[in-house]
């Protein structure tokens, strides 16, 4: 079982430690619901050590072209990207975001359930010099609203003109760490990258910034209010981007660029999709179970849990395209009804999803 | 280290059980169990009259985590449940021996009770 370079603190601080992806992590330092307003409505830190860092040479920009499903040609340097990496049939081998570092390159994070399976693909795929795996980077994620407040006292510099979505350098001890405006939460936020050596430093002054310590628990939480997708639950290697609502990150503009996937994309038409539930009964859903519509269509949950902001149960289903009618979820042994809606579930404030029409 | 109180009873399944003053037996999750589960966030609780027999499941506690089964732990009749859980599932984390207990049971035979695990035996079948 492998130890991020913050496992020390995590254990200092009293989290429950947890395997996950062949990794220890923290599932919750106390309480994952108090995590989770933290986040909402202060600031949370998180580390994310776990997940897969790799950096590309400016001369691969023609490979990584044809590897990802969406363009890098379209990025200017500090612009991110969320998309994904397909495999020949068009189903999705992981979700990822790449960053364009300007002269430094690319540099792409993906999952920590798929290390292997990325790394693979990226040697099978691509020339064998001039792109590196980086085992020896820490991430940590600060989350929320006063997410902003904080990097600045910790950069000594003002950050509001810092767009979502994008990244910049600033110096470190050695390395100088990547940070960019991007997250997993729904919140404003920062993901900072940053020599492992490096991490415990910056968590500790995180923390006495004011950001609070949160576990995967309460990631998990959130990422589904947002309504994002997670990987190995909502998507695996036979899910189509379109059927998870990722259709958006496939750029199929240049006829020329003939991604990994992309003759499947044209020619395969998915007949199911996802929508999202919230539960009318008292109860929990939970991945797995089933969904029934009055016109007798039937899906299943790929997602579900309890919405903190909410306080009711929410839910990522895949469902037939055809789907009508009152909905219904199969919940420990009785059918409860649900209310079908589209994500996200909650949008940085609190506030009720609107209705599916569709 | 979780809280095990020396006057009360115990299931391997993590519940406990006390009889109080008028016969009845006082049900709910041990600190152990409440630890493990995380944040609750919904209880389901049984009907009062029910009959319920020994490690029959017959409440569901819904944590952040997971789903789990709550077992009778001796066999007899629901006569009453906490209610007040329906707003406040947390009383379950915060105070698992006192605000936050489940059900009451009258029980069919009180001897039953003996057959539970005192502290010292609840302690040990967390060690195995």
């Amino acid at each position: 079982m492998r130890r991020t370079p913050l496992y020390e603190r995590h254990t200092a601080a009293g989290a429950r430690m947890v395997p996950f992806a062949g990794w220890q992590m923290p599932l919750h330092y106390g309480s994952q619901l108090d995590e989770h307003h933290a986040v909402r409505e202060r600031a949370g830190l998180f580390d994310v050590s776990h997940m897969r860092v790799a950096d590309f040479a400016p001369t691969l920009a023609p490979a990584l072209r044809t590897l990802f499903a969406f363009d890098i040609a379209r990025l200017t340097p500090g612009q991110a990207q969320y998309g994904c990496l397909l495999n020949e049939r068009g189903g999705i081998v992981d979700d990822l975001i790449l960053y364009h570092r300007g002269e430094a390159g690319f540099r792409v994070v993906s999952n920590a359930g798929t290390r292997e399976r990325v790394a693979e693909r990226y040697a099978a795929l691509l020339p064998a010099s001039g792109w590196s795996l980086r085992d020896d980077v820490a991430i940590l994620a600060l989350q929320g609203p006063a997410a902003a407040g904080i990097m600045a006292g910790l950069l000594g510099r003002e950050v509001d003109r810092w767009r979502p979505f994008t990244g910049q350098s600033q110096p470190g001890e050695g390395e100088p760490w990547w940070l960019g405006r991007t997250g997993y939460t729904g919140e404003d936020g920062f993901e900072i990258i940053l020599p492992a050596t490096e991490a415990g430093g910056l968590w500790q002054r995180a923390v006495a910034a004011g950001a609070v310590p949160a576990g995967l628990g309460a990631r998990d939480t959130l990422r589904l209010e947002a309504g994002l997708n997670l990987y190995g639950a909502d998507m695996d290697e036979a899910t189509l981007p379109a059927q998870v609502r990722l259709g958006w990150t496939v750029d199929l503009d240049d006829p020329a660029r003939d991604f990994v996937g992309r003759q499947a994309l044209e020619t395969v038409t998915p007949i199911t999709h996802q929508c999202g539930l919230v539960l009318q009964a008292p109860g929990v859903m939970r991945a797995g179970q089933h969904v029934r519509f009055a016109d007798g269509a039937e899906g299943r949950i790929t997602s579900g849990g309890w919405s903190p902001v909410l306080s009711q149960s929410i839910a990522l289903a895949q469902v037939p395209d055809a789907a009508d009618g009152a909905c219904e979820v199969s919940v420990r042994g009785r059918w409860l009804p649900a209310l079908k809606v589209r994500p996200p579930f909650v949008r940085r404030a609190p506030r009720a999803p609107a209705p599916m029409s569709a | 280290m979780s809280e095990m109180p020396a006057s009360l009873r115990y299931a391997r399944t993590h519940e406990w059980a006390r009889q109080d003053e008028d016969g009845a037996v006082t049900v709910g999750i041990t600190d152990h169990a409440q630890e493990a589960l995380g944040d609750v966030v919904f209880v389901e609780l049984p009907t009062v009259g029910a009959q319920v027999a020994a490690a029959d499941p017959c409440a569901t506690v819904e944590s952040v985590k997971a789903a789990s089964d709550i077992y009778a732990p001796l066999a007899g009749e629901v006569v009453e449940v906490n209610e007040a859980l329906g707003d406040a599932p947390e009383r379950l984390n915060e105070s698992p021996y006192g605000e936050g207990w489940i059900f009451r049971l009258q029980p069919n035979d009180t001897a039953e009770l003996e057959r539970l695990l005192d502290a010292e035996g609840y302690r040990a079948s967390l060690a195995d």
